[in-house]
């Protein structure tokens, strides 16, 4: 069968069951933007290639498959390197197609030309330059076995225009050759038996689950050893939702921003049963005061990340579903073998201290305000808000965020209770990730309600996307916490620079957010008081044909606490101003 | 050539006839033998990857093997400037990178060839080709004020030859790197 080179690439795009790209054509990929209106694959056109990347990493976050883009040649290649290095930070598969100038001017500083390959060799798992059509199929099929398997992350496939006219036959690909490629292992007996004998020692043991095992789909297998142990878990950033906030034994989020509970059960543990997580400095604060007491064991199917930041007692290197089934395994063939080893009295003592930790040092903020019991007062607490977007939205609500003090506020204050409902940028830290990212979101996933709360400094960053989402008729709902600040920039001024605000105001009103939604397409809406929250949320709610942005008028004064400052041990946590006195 | 009073080697690490601070360099100096796809870019991926992870590179060798699918690159890794562990582990996740073999300096066979042009006049021009001769080098080119020389031997003794010819005055020099094989199992 006779086929050009674009023909072929859509093809086999079909072939691996790709049913949305985003992109935004130009010179050098026109070729492939011909076969685009026969195919069936949805193709969503951004506003900026930025958006595309981050809403097909909005898309992969919620569904588990790899979101894919398309963009030209040079600048639209460019435009796109901030969300392969988002995915590449936050193990996202994606799929990147870039145009290329033909494989003749390559090297000659040809029109849009970049060297897109040796540009993101540092942030994608690998890159290809297809230089003979003949290759298409098998290019590519290589590219989605590659971002999909062991862990997974992005990849980009540069695509000269000649390539992309040649006349060439198709060849279904065979199974994969790449002979230095061996992304699967599974876990050694010997270690899991290792990790075995040192949880039923523990007294004061904690689980510390990380975005692996979101990746792994391993949520049901956490809960199946949660259950088995008793062991009390804390999810990171990235893993918000792999176990539900609601169960008694979640202590939340811990890290430079995470709660009392969370953050000092690591500290005190003698324990910690890490499952894909990577010891992230946000998470251990100055590595040579983290959990200071406490033997590790580290579950990670990248090599690599073990002994990394702190060396583990006992190291598993595989996939965090089967080495938490392999766990639980030996974990219950020692339990019938001697019924008291799991017996959950044993940890008694440990959870008791918990639970007194959870009790004095809640996650806090000044709901007077809010509530509009201190006299006179209309202050708006962001805390507040999402406290009510949480109350007032589906379980099953989807929330993404972009990044800084609404971030952090989001990942505190929200009930997570299924996986692949919160979708962040972690790693990178990629303000302007939240509009772009929630279209994805909505996109893989129309069933469910899809709110993102984001900040006014993030949301002028990529904020065209709304025209996106209003043209393709993609109902997202973005509640801005506008504080008028570039809020956790200011927070460190205030905290660390002796309250000299440099370059961090923004104005509430400039832009107009409620017009410059109208503008694009939205419903706007504006809410100042406390009592208006949840009316403007039920309004929202209710809106079902295109995107809805509420711009809250927030109290530019908060501050995200508890807190590690940058460079200090957990043990140094800096709690809310109304329980810095108390005994800890 | 004098032992350098710098620093300190246990006896038994030292190899014999070495002054102790190069051979705990030389120890510390661990090749990573790379089995390498031969595409375009690979040579880039492997030294982007030590530019990104703030590993030092002492020196890397490059070619073609006999299997022309692949290449081996012979890269000389200073262990105290990043953990060799984390050095192979991440190499290992270059998608190019088939095969990683760490060599201990003391389980290796090593070479490097050198390449060195001495001045030399009427009466030392016999005396270099004698230290040629001696270490087993080659005389590749002789003119009125400068003979090159061709050395390939074990490191340590390229480095020797280099200490005693220093002195007649260097003009230009190159080295190729160390490559190395793992040393055969005497006991098989």
């Amino acid at each position: 069968m006779e086929l050009t080179g674009a023909q072929s690439l859509i093809k086999s795009l079909e072939n691996q069951g790709v049913d949305v790209v985003f992109g935004l054509p130009g010179g050098a990929i026109l070729p492939v933007y011909d076969p685009i209106i026969d195919s069936s694959i949805r193709h969503i056109l951004v506003r900026h290639e930025q958006g595309a990347g981050h809403a097909a990493e909005g898309y992969a976050q919620v569904t588990g498959r790899p979101g894919v883009a398309i963009v030209t040649s040079g600048p639209g290649a460019t435009n796109i390197v901030t969300p392969l290095a988002n995915a590449y930070m936050d193990s996202t598969p994606l799929v990147v197609v870039t145009g290329q100038v033909a494989t003749n001017s390559i090297g000659t500083d040809a029109f849009q030309e970049v060297d897109i390959t040796g540009v993101t060799s540092g942030v994608t798992k690998h890159n290809w330059l297809v230089t003979d059509a003949q290759d298409i199929p098998s290019v590519i099929a290589e590219a989605f076995h590659v971002a999909t398997t062991g862990r997974p992350g992005p990849v980009l496939v540069d695509f000269p225009k000649d390539v992309a006219n040649a006349v060439t036959t198709w060849q279904d690909p065979g199974p994969v050759d790449l002979p230095g490629y061996r992304p699967s292992p599974s876990p050694d007996p010997a270690a899991v038996a290792a990790a075995a004998d040192l949880i039923l020692a523990a007294e004061r043991p904690v689980l510390y689950v990380g975005g692996g095992v979101l990746k792994a789909d391993a949520s049901q297998a956490l809960a199946d050893l949660v259950e088995l142990t008793g062991i009390p878990v804390v999810t990171t950033l990235m893993a918000r939702g792999a176990f539900p906030d609601s169960h008694r034994l979640c202590l939340g989020m811990p890290g430079m921003h995470g709660n009392y509970t969370a953050v000092t059960a690591m500290q005190r543990a003698d324990l910690l049963v890490a499952l894909g997580s990577r010891f992230d400095d946000r998470v251990t604060g100055k590595v040579s005061g983290f959990a200071p007491h406490a033997k590790v064991v580290h579950v990670d199917i990248d090599r690599a990340e073990i002994g990394k930041v702190r060396r583990p007692e006992v190291a598993v290197v595989a996939d965090c579903r089967l080495a938490i089934e392999a766990l639980a395994a030996v974990l219950r063939a020692r339990a019938s073998a001697r019924p008291d080893v799991l017996d959950p009295g044993r940890l008694a003592p440990w959870i008791a201290t918990i639970a007194d930790w959870r009790a004095r040092f809640p996650l806090a903020y000044d709901r007077s305000v809010s509530t509009g019991t201190r006299h006179g007062s209309q202050l708006l607490k962001p805390q507040f808000v999402i406290e009510q977007l949480r109350a007032t939205t589906p379980d099953d609500t989807v929330l993404v965020s972009g990044v800084g003090q609404h971030q952090m506020w989001a990942a505190q204050h929200w009930r997570f209770d299924q996986p692949r409902s919160w979708v962040n940028s972690g790693g990178l830290g990629t303000m302007g990730f939240a509009v772009p990212a929630a279209i994805g979101a909505k996109v893989g996933r129309p069933d469910r309600m899809v709110w993102a709360v984001d900040g006014d400094g993030c949301f002028q960053m990529t904020a065209q996307e709304l025209v996106t989402a209003s043209a393709e008729r993609i109902p997202v709902k973005i509640a801005i916490l506008n504080n008028a600040y570039l809020g956790m920039v200011r927070q460190w001024q205030h905290m660390f620079y002796e309250e000299r605000y440099s370059e961090v105001y923004l104005s509430p009103d400039l832009p107009d957010y409620v017009l410059w939604a109208e503008a694009m397409g939205c419903v706007g809406l504006r809410v100042t008081a406390p009592e208006e929250v949840v009316p403007a949320i039920e309004k929202a709610n209710e809106i079902d044909d295109r995107p809805v942005v509420i711009d809250f008028r927030t109290d530019s004064m908060e501050q995200v606490y508890p807190m590690v400052p940058s460079g200090s041990s957990n043990d140094e946590i800096v709690l809310h101003p109304s329980q810095q006195g108390l005994a800890r | 050539m004098s032992a350098s009073p710098v620093g300190a080697v246990s006896s038994e690490l030292a190899a014999p006839g070495l002054p102790s601070a190069k051979a705990s360099a030389r120890l510390r100096h661990h090749v990573v033998s790379l089995l390498v796809e031969n595409k375009a870019g690979v040579l880039v991926r492997v030294a982007g990857l030590f530019a990104r992870r703030g590993f030092n590179i002492v020196s890397l060798a490059v070619a073609p093997t006999h299997d022309p699918r692949l290449s081996r690159i012979s890269i000389v890794v200073d262990v105290d400037s990043a953990p060799l562990e984390q050095v192979v582990d991440q190499l290992d996740k270059l998608v190019n990178v088939v095969q990683i073999d760490e060599l201990h300096p003391l389980d290796a066979r090593e070479a490097e060839l050198l390449l060195v042009t001495v001045a030399v006049d009427g009466v030392s021009r016999s005396q270099v080709i004698q230290l040629a001769e001696v270490y087993d080098g080659a005389v590749l080119d002789v003119a009125p004020g400068a003979v090159t020389i061709r050395l390939a031997a074990a490191p340590e003794v390229v480095d020797d030859f280099e200490q005693v010819v220093r002195p007649y005055g260097i003009i230009q020099l190159q080295r190729t790197g160390r490559i190395a094989l793992p040393k055969l199992d005497q006991t098989g």
